[in-house]
């Protein structure tokens, strides 16, 4: 069947529809991993999005559930050159077509996502449709187009309540040592599928409590707490500060999440009860400008955004560059930035955006990029580390 | 951290002639990063042995040393030039032994000399077998069970506590020289014995198998600051069990979830780290297929030619950014040249997917061996850039030209589907055609990866192809049928021939509706970021991204391909330098070129470069497009010229010598014509087409004769016939490839070779140098050590030549370069052969000249004259030193390959002796093509009847040099009669001791051995070459070669005289 693409701009590409039948409206972004679909569609920060995937085989491995960021997909739609007719890997669950239709999330497949790229690119993100209805009227669409916003997300695609996740009490629980992942024939035959392998080698968070307020968390925040050994509690973005600060945790880590920080309102006056506590905070891209928002500085809305597995971030203290996993639309804006409150820790070598603030005098940092990586580099998982080393120092204060 | 100031002189260490394993790539590199330091205001003093390299330009280094690559050699540069760095991880395997010799002999240490970039201790940590065990241990990464031995006792006892299969791999070797998979103990013994001897620390490792498992590359950056990136990763398509030089690889990969690449990501970044390496740096992975497990194969501390693969499939130049970090920047203070906008410490993302193929000699060596094995075999590669990898593959397949275009090129029809799957179990050059084979008879996917362990996917990607061919088969063409068809890249005379329809109604009906080619561009970033330089390949079924420019003057460069024995990168020297004239001419210049491994290829080098199969129909969408005023094919080699009537059917001006003149000299009749108005003498000789008229002509001229087909190069398929029957082998030979044209039959003629490579203008010629070969004709040029200036014909015949030359260039109306080769026999002067483009020995003879010969024919070809340029017609005053070129042969990475040399070229490179004499000169030549002697001043000779008396003339020299001389029976007794001590050895059917034994017991430094005439029937002959080269016994089989080493023996010398090239 044929789909079209249809953009705010008027630009329409023609392609093959895939997954649900459904026309949407939404706002059309790009990622440029190589890898990780899966985790892309499954990124809560998506929702409200249609995202177009820069890199043009998409598929080749299925879909392993174990993979899955969240309890679903989020994106309203999704934007492909080519998806794999054959999936191939050992622990393949279904296909990305049999998943884009279990998910309900159309698509358009067999566009020139170069150009579509290269649109969004020199005019900035922009509203589009997905459509299968051959006799559109341009002239109808736009203004719908045009009215589009991602609204209020976070309220969306937050757990519905409190939950808890136990942090492990031996490495071994973790599955295998990254690489060290034996294979035993017989077991496979038996249908025994390996857990995927874990990069923690030690239990450095042993009996943590840990307070994680839910924008839109990706899995791999709590996992990557709980591998170390912390005790995770998740609890939905609308939950009261006081309710977190009642139940006592050595720290708060705020997650990812979709859409315009500032119509969190809300969630940011909660967040600064939180931050004029002592308890030690870190936070990941939503959670990193809420806190922002929370403390007097501004963000804006960049032209294209960053999203994709390839920017280099740069630690002022440190001098070290590090390759990061990247979802943003927004960016805290650093001009407006007051030294009293917090300094810029991290900046963007490509373009010189922030890219973390390190908070004036309090045990709090925060960073716009994802060290729990899903889909994308490792390299900043130590920022982890690092948050375990604040608590502690946090409860010998 | 900014530029360490301290740096002000680096030594460079190339890579040496071009072997197997190790080719132009690491001239890419060399150039880039000579360019790069130069950039930085660095002097940079270049050693390389190798004249045919860009690298080795006056241009591109301060001083260069075309030297022997030595230790030796190095450490009296660096006594005369006082570096006060030496930069060794740009030079291949050959750069980085001698770099770390240097280092552990204490002599930089001594000298002030800092080693630049990685240090001593983390290459030996990388390279030493066990060292890179223990740390990989350490930092629990995992490797496959194994152990370092140094005795073959030692291998077989270890191998049964880990059971069969391993693998062998000798440490310190390039291209895994000497590796193998042994399946049992016979096996074992056999190749651990050769790997011992091979490896340059007596030691070898005994490795569980992983053969099956998905092989895996990462090429990484880190800078002394400790930042990591990845530039890209890379899988192959054949699983561990084939050197990733002979395998099909695809970048990025393709089969690996997020975890999975992640994971190995995370544990090539570990591992540099570790090491602590700065620069760039190649890690290599077995993954296993069906779980999380995998092992780290090994890690290169240098650039390789994988990294010269990722940066030409990413736009990452990964030797300049190298360079730069040897000279203490850091990754984020370097810009992205690409973008200008981004940072080093940034990862490429790719929109496309890259193929690469490997490129095999099989078609040289017809008795070799095409299995693929751990021990890489070919000598070049393409890549092709697409957006889909159906259609990846389909442009990698044609651009190998080997004559294949389509995966039913090979022709398995005959076979059942069972038999298929036992043709499956061969690892070879065939392999993916047997897949589609297989899959066209129904064999499932499963079978077939279960045999072959190629990843489903990829099998299933054939299969797509295997269903087009059956579509179009089936008809009818439909346009939705051909856009699909175009979108995975078959060309339209494959078309053609599966519909019927003629190839020219295919083109029509694709204008008629708008499917062509549109251009997208390597950015480096997926379209993230605007990206400057213009890097396209092409697609079909998008929107074109190529900027149509509209210069004053715009000319299209045809590249030369992938490197193959023939046609080196003498041509990628040759079109490098037409491009940077043109340009400098004031030309907007286009390079279209399919080799990963090659200066042309670089970005930088022309204002636009396509990445994309040089055929017809892939030049002709880029010719619609860019619209040039006119292509210049005479500096692409063959590659180039066979596009020529192509080019001129899309309406391209052929600049420079005309075609139709190109054709004359090609032409028999034609030619034949010039020669008799020219009044200059040839062999006598004939066109024929069939074995019974080349008989016919044979009988005529009277045996021995030449047979070749025409417009080949380097000699392809060349035989000297001395009976009927050989002339039926040779044909049959020729013919097993149907013949566009006609086959030569010439009269054989014995003398002296000489060649001569000259510029004309239309009326003045101008010749550098005469070039004379120290084989006599019959022995392709391009394998014959080569003199300059010739040293021992008389001055009647150099005018004679030059005025040949000169007639030659003005009948043929040659506008730009022309390589004649002559015999001449006493005064008289025969011409051979004519080519009216640039040539092999171009790059030698402009660089040991000062004449720079490209330059001057591309200028020539814009409408200067010579006299213009500055330069007096003619022949050029001679030097007053020796240049001597010596071919240098690949021949122990190819098992069952023929070694005797003929009229059909063998050589993969050439190194060069420069000296004030001529025995200097020669020493230095043979020192650099890696001929070590004497060690155990042992040598066996064993030559025809027709050879005897040199043969005890050349004895009695190394007799004189205390060389203990064995013989076998009929040499043995006219070395004896004449006075020369020969010890007799029984032949190999004997009884033992043989000569076989002599050799296997590694007590031989040399074994002279001439083959009978003709293709060598003999067993005997072919198993004692074979067994000399494969034990790294130094085999010579042409008396002129055996006379030139004995003169150089006997003028051996560790004092030599150094002529920096650049100041000539």
């Amino acid at each position: 069947m044929k789909a079209f693409l249809i953009l705010e701009d008027g630009t329409v590409f023609e392609g093959i529809h895939i997954g649900a039948d459904r026309e949407i409206i939404s706002e059309i972004v790009f990622n440029t991993s190589m890898a990780g679909y899966l985790e892309v569609l499954t990124d809560p920060s998506y929702a409200g999005q249609a995202v177009c995937m820069t890199y043009p085989l998409i598929g080749n491995y299925g879909i392993c559930r174990e993979d899955m960021e969240s309890r679903q997909a989020w994106p309203d739609g999704f934007i492909v050159r080519e998806l794999s007719r054959l999936a191939s890997n050992f622990r393949k669950d279904i296909t990305i077509q049999e998943f884009l239709e279990e998910q309900d999330i159309p698509g358009i497949a067999g566009i020139d996502t170069r150009a579509l790229t290269k649109i969004l690119r020199e005019k900035g993100t922009m509203n589009g449709m997905i459509t299968t209805n051959e006799s559109f009227e341009l002239d109808e669409i736009l203004p719908k187009l045009k009215e589009y916003t991602t609204g209020k997300v976070v309220e969306k695609v937050t757990c519905p309540q409190k939950y808890e996740i136990k942090g492990s009490r031996d490495l071994a629980e973790n599955g295998p040592l990254s690489g060290s992942g034996k294979f035993v024939p017989e077991d496979y035959a038996n249908g025994v599928r390996e857990k995927r392998p874990s990069i923690t080698r030690q239990l450095n968070g042993l009996g943590k409590k840990v307070a994680l307020l839910d924008l839109g968390a990706k899995d791999n925040i709590a996992l990557s707490l709980a591998q170390r050994g912390c005790d995770v509690t998740v609890y939905p973005a609308l939950t009261k500060a006081e309710e977190i600060i009642a139940d006592k945790p050595d720290g708060i880590m705020l997650s990812n999440g979709p859409g315009d920080p500032k119509e969190c309102v809300s969630i940011i006056a909660e967040i600064k009860k939180l931050y004029d506590t002592d308890i030690p905070i870190f936070a990941i891209c939503l959670g990193h400008q809420l806190m922002a928002l929370a403390t007097g500085a501004d963000t804006f809305k960049m032209k294209y955004g960053h999203r994709g597995g390839n920017h280099p971030v740069k630690d002022l203290e440190t001098g070290r560059v590090y390759i990061s996993s990247q979802n943003h639309g927004y960016v805290v804006d650093m001009d407006k930035l007051d030294p009293k409150i917090a300094v810029p820790a991290f900046i963007n070598v490509n373009d010189g955006t922030n890219e973390g603030l390190s908070y004036t005098g309090k045990n709090i940092f925060t960073v716009q990029y994802h060290p729990e990586a899903c889909p994308g580099p490792q390299d900043s998982s130590y920022l982890f580390d690092r948050f375990i080393k604040m608590m502690e120092v946090g409860k010998n204060a | 951290m900014p530029k360490n100031p301290n740096v002000k002189r680096v030594m460079v260490i190339g890579s040496g002639p071009i072997v197997i394993g190790q080719a132009a790539e690491f001239d890419y590199a060399g150039t880039q990063a000579c360019r790069s330091l130069k950039e930085e205001g660095i002097e940079v003093i270049l050693v390389n042995s190798n004249p045919a390299t860009i690298m080795t330009d006056k241009n591109i280094a301060d001083k260069v040393y075309i030297e022997p690559l030595t230790a030796k050699v190095l450490e009296q540069i660096i006594e005369k030039e006082k570096p006060d760095s030496i930069l060794p991880t740009l030079g291949g395997q050959a750069g980085l032994n001698l770099g770390m010799e240097l280092e552990e002999s204490g002599f930089l240490a001594s000298h002030n000399v800092k080693l630049l970039g990685t240090t001593a201790a983390t290459i030996k940590k990388a390279e030493d077998r066990q060292e890179f065990k223990d740390t990989m241990e350490k930092i629990g990464e995992p490797c496959a069970a194994s152990k370092v031995v140094e005795s073959v006792e030692d291998g077989v006892a270890f191998t049964n506590t880990i059971g069969y299969p391993v693998v062998l791999r000798p440490a310190y070797t390039l291209g895994g020289s000497g590796g193998g998979i042994a399946h049992n103990q016979e096996e074992l013994e056999s190749i651990l014995e050769n790997g011992l001897r091979l490896s340059r620390v007596g030691q070898v490792l005994v490795e569980r198998c992983i053969a099956g498992w998905k092989e895996i590359e990462y090429e990484v950056m880190r800078d002394s600051a400790g930042n990591c990136i990845t530039v890209c990763n890379m899988e192959n398509i054949d699983p561990v069990g084939v050197h990733t030089g002979d395998s099909i690889v695809v970048a990025p990969s393709q089969t690996l979830s997020d975890k999975e690449y992640q994971m190995l990501r995370t544990s090539a970044l570990n591992i540099i780290d570790e090491l602590q390496i700065t620069g760039g740096c190649n890690v290599q992975f077995a993954l296993h297929p069906t779980s999380f497990e995998y092992c780290v194969i090994e890690v290169n501390p240098r650039v390789s030619r994988s990294s010269a693969l990722a940066s030409k499939a990413t736009g990452y130049p990964i030797a300049k950014v190298a360079a730069k970090i040897a000279l203490g920047y850091t990754l984020d203070e370097i810009k992205n040249a690409i973008t200008g906008k981004t940072y080093a410490s940034f990862e490429p993302t790719l929109d496309y997917c890259v193929v690469k193929l490997p490129r095999l000699p099989f078609d040289k060596f017809i008795t070799a061996k095409r299995t693929l094995t751990t021990q890489m075999k070919a000598t070049g590669e393409v890549m092709s850039i697409c957006n889909n990898f159906e259609g990846a593959l389909m442009k990698a397949i044609r651009s190998l030209e080997q004559h294949v275009d389509c995966l039913l090129s090979y022709d398995f029809t005959a076979l059942s589907a069972e038999e298929l799957k036992e043709r499956l179990k061969i690892v070879d050059d065939q392999r993916i055609y047997v897949i589609a084979e297989a899959l066209r008879k129904g064999v499932d996917y499963d079978t077939i990866h279960e045999i072959t362990m190629i990843d489903h996917w990829f099998i299933d990607k054939i299969a797509i192809l295997v269903e087009m061919e059956q579509s179009l088969k089936k008809g009818p063409l439909t346009v939705e049928l051909l856009k699909e068809a175009k979108r995975i890249e078959f060309p339209d005379n494959v078309i053609s021939r599966l519909t019927g329809i003629p190839e020219e109604e295919i083109k029509k009906m694709r204008y008629d509706n708008g499917i062509v080619a549109a251009y997208k561009m390597v950015d480096t970033c997926a379209a993230e970021f605007e990206a400057s330089t213009p890097y396209y390949y092409s697609v079909y079924g998008s929107e074109n991204e190529a900027v149509k420019t509209n210069p004053p003057k715009k000319v299209l460069v045809l590249g030369s391909g992938p490197i193959r024995i023939g046609q080196g990168i003498e041509f990628d020297y040759c079109s490098v330098h037409a491009t940077w004239a043109f340009a400098k001419a004031g030309y907007e210049t286009i390079i279209i070129n399919n080799n990963p491994e090659t200066v042309s290829t670089d970005f930088d080098i022309a204002d636009k470069l396509y990445f994309e199969p040089l055929t017809p129909e892939d030049v002709e969408s880029i010719v619609n497009i860019e619209k040039p005023d006119g292509a210049v094919v005479q500096f692409g080699g063959q590659t180039a010229i066979k596009l020529t009537e192509s080019l001129m059917k899309m309406g391209v001006p052929i600049l420079g010598t005309k075609a139709e003149d190109v054709d004359a000299a090609e032409d028999r009749e034609l030619f034949d014509k010039i020669l008799e108005q020219t009044e200059i003498p040839r062999a006598a000789g004939g066109t024929v087409y069939t074995a019974e008229e080349a008989k016919a002509v044979a009988n005529r001229l009277g045996y021995p004769v030449l047979v070749r087909p025409s417009y080949v190069l380097g000699g392809q398929g060349m035989q000297i016939a001395i009976s009927d029957d050989e002339i039926e082998e040779f044909m049959n030979i020729i013919n097993r490839i149907a013949q566009d044209h006609p086959i030569l039959v010439d009269k054989y003629l014995q003398g002296k070779e000489i060649e001569v490579d000259a510029v004309c203008d239309g009326t003045d010629i101008l010749i550098p140098g005469i070039m004379e070969h120290i084989e006599r004709t019959g022995v392709h040029s391009g394998d014959s050590i080569s003199v300059y200036p010739a040293p021992t014909i008389s001055d009647t015949v150099k005018e004679k030549i030059a005025e040949y030359t000169r007639r030659l260039a003005k009948a043929l109306h040659v506008k730009g370069l022309i390589n004649i080769q002559f015999i001449a026999i006493g005064e008289d002067v025969y011409v051979i052969e004519v080519n009216p483009r640039s040539s092999r020995t171009v790059p030698y003879i402009s660089k040991v000249t000062g004449i720079p010969i490209v330059d001057l024919a591309t200028e020539v070809i814009i409408g200067k004259t010579i006299k213009e340029l500055g330069y007096q017609p003619g022949l050029q005053p001679e030097a007053d030193y020796f240049a001597i070129k010596m071919p240098v042969f690949s021949f122990e990475k190819i098992r069952g390959a023929e070694i005797s040399l003929g009229p059909e070229m063998k050589s993969t490179g050439e190194c060069l002796g420069i000296a004030k004499t001529f025995n200097e000169a020669l020493y230095k030549a043979f020192l650099g093509a890696g001929v070590d002697l004497p060690k155990h001043k042992q040598m066996i000779i064993t030559v025809k009847d027709a050879d005897k008396g040199e043969a005890v003339e050349i004895g009695r020299r190394f007799e004189k040099l205390g060389y203990t001389i064995y013989a076998t029976r009929s040499t043995a007794a006219a070395l004896n009669e004449a006075g020369v001590k020969a010890r007799k050895v029984n032949k190999i059917s004997q009884e033992s001791p043989t000569v076989m034994d002599l050799i296997l017991g590694h007590r031989i430094d040399l074994v002279i051995d001439t083959p009978t005439q003709g293709r060598d029937k003999s067993r005997d002959g072919f198993l004692i070459r074979r067994t000399a080269i494969e034990t790294g016994v130094n085999c010579i089989t042409a008396m002129d070669t055996a006379r030139a080493l004995v003169t150089s023996l006997e003028n051996a010398n560790d004092q030599f005289t150094l002529i920096d090239v650049a100041s000539i």
